[in-house]
């Protein structure tokens, strides 16, 4: 790779404590990043009269026009389609919104980054919290679908809230990864761009995985699959889906290894490339 | 013990998008700007700021001089720890007041009293601190009522006064500067200068880059000479 980072060796011990701290730091700066993620979402929306719930309207408007249409074209049962298409809908907008303001989560923070000192982690932190605010307000569907259709009251709901944390958790590596990628290479944010547009139709999003047959496979190879499942399992199915758990779980130990070495490697040069 | 000791640092900024052949020979002779080279893969580079040392010790007040395109606001973005050095080492003890940007992370949609918290906060503040200077903060800026306005109403001097209020408002034991700073109308700017110069005083280390000799003269002992990203001298006044 030509990533141009000279100063800096690979597996040098002093980088990866740099990073640590970088993370450490981070984290704990709790008075600046979930404020400054706030306030984004406060900028966007301001003087505006409904504000943040204009995210709500037009995902309700989305899923309220999805639903009918594609529950007859796939000649589903409405009352079992709506659901899974708004539960599924919500928590992808979730991830896509991870994924996609990663890529800029460096390079819009420009001005912090060259004028002060602040760990690198707090613009990360910072985006990942806007998403679950936007979340929130977007969760306001999946309510009012669950008064209309209620789920099954089972032990496995309480597995919800940490499916969503688990999200979450993956969108800081992901920020961090994406993030340092597309600093140094603009094409990058583009290139992930399509790359999210086109998963959302091969993922079972407005689909069902059972609709696969005998390919299953192209389900449990998808990563996203996993992380709708978790969420999505327990108020649908009334069942927790211990194996997309298990992959994500996986995913975010490897996820947070290769990120970390990543931003190990490469942490003081995103200065440099923003 | 607040001090700043420096051992070698070099600055290369990668030059991504350029094409080296048609700058490499044109530029290498220019009066301003850093050193330009390519790296083993053909990269443009600038040598910013060229293997400095020095060591900033309590009571030195520096002021850092030299063409544009020296190296001087570089310097500072490494003071203050923006800038990780490509080669060499940086060690600052002490609280370090940035004094590069004002305005960073005001959002002109909120109101002057709401930026008194984000700018706060992003200073490194807690609220309890902050919560601690606001009312100083809005005493000093003299916006009055308009402090609940959303700032875009502001004048770009009623701006900048806040601005200035709160960058000013913590002390620091070193406080890096690009430029003496000043704001508003004549009667502001007094103010504003004896403010300025408090924290200064308070200060224990003082770095200010300037093309003002006259306030380099004034306000600085020592002298840090940049020429192309070399230290040409670094001596005191």
């Amino acid at each position: 790779m030509s990533l141009i980072g000279r100063g800096v060796q690979i597996g040098n011990r002093s980088q990866l404590a740099l990073a640590a701290k970088d993370f450490r730091e981070g984290i704990l700066s709790i008075h600046i990043w979930p404020m400054l993620g706030w306030l984004e979402i406060k900028q966007r929306y301001r003087r505006s009269v409904l504000g943040p719930f204009w995210l709500t309207i037009s995902t309700a408007a989305l899923v309220g026009g999805m639903g009918p249409l594609y529950g007859r074209l796939f000649g589903l049962d409405i009352s079992a389609y709506f659901p899974f298409l708004a539960v599924g809908f919500v928590v992808w907008m979730f991830l896509a919104g991870i994924i996609t303001d990663s890529c800029t989560a460096f390079i819009s923070a420009e001005g912090y980054i060259k004028q002060m000192k602040l760990p690198l982690t707090v613009h990360i932190l910072r985006m990942v919290w806007r998403n679950l605010i936007i979340l929130a307000h977007n969760a306001v569907i999946i309510f009012l679908v669950m008064l209309f259709w209620p789920p099954p009251l089972t032990w496995d709901l309480l597995l919800i809230p940490p499916a969503v944390l688990f999200i979450a958790i993956n969108g800081i590596w992901i920020g961090l990864t994406l993030g340092l990628l597309c600093a140094r290479y603009r094409d990058v944010a583009q290139i992930v761009g399509s790359l999210v547009q086109v998963a959302f139709f091969l993922t079972p999003v407005m689909w069902h995985a059972g609709m696969l047959g005998k390919n299953q496979w192209a389900a449990a190879w998808n990563p996203f699959y996993h992380f709708l499942e978790v969420v999505r399992s327990p108020l649908l199915a009334a069942t927790t889906n211990w194996s997309s758990w298990a992959a994500v779980l996986g995913i975010t130990f490897f996820g947070y290894t290769a990120a970390f070495l990543l931003f190990a490697r490469f942490r003081a040069r995103i200065a440099y490339w923003v | 013990m607040a001090h700043v000791s420096a051992n070698g640092i070099v600055v290369e900024f990668p030059i991504y998008g350029a094409k080296s052949r048609s700058l490499k020979s044109t530029v290498l002779h220019a009066a301003t700007g850093g050193r330009l080279a390519t790296d083993a893969h053909e990269h443009v580079i600038i040598r910013a700021l060229n293997g400095l040392s020095f060591e900033f010790r309590e009571g030195d007040r520096v002021g850092v001089v030299g063409h544009n395109g020296s190296g001087k606001s570089t310097l500072l973005r490494v003071l203050v720890g923006a800038f990780e050095p490509v080669r060499g080492s940086i060690e600052t003890a002490g609280r370090v007041a940035s004094m590069l940007s004002l305005t960073l992370g005001i959002d002109v949609e909120a109101t002057g009293y709401e930026n008194v918290f984000v700018r706060g906060a992003i200073m490194g503040l807690k609220r309890k601190q902050i919560e601690a200077v606001v009312d100083e903060i809005c005493e000093f800026s003299g916006l009055g009522d308009y402090i609940q306005m959303p700032m875009r109403t502001y004048s770009s001097g009623m701006y900048m006064r806040l601005a200035f209020a709160i960058s000013t408002s913590v002390a620091a034991d070193i406080v890096v500067m690009d430029e003496w700073l000043s704001a508003g109308d004549h009667s502001f700017a007094e103010k504003a200068q004896s403010r300025l110069a408090n924290l200064v005083d308070q200060a224990k280390i003082l770095v200010l880059a300037s093309h003002d000799e006259q306030l380099i003269r004034k306000n600085c002992n020592k002298i840090l000479q940049l020429d192309h990203g070399d230290m040409v001298r670094f001596a005191a006044l």
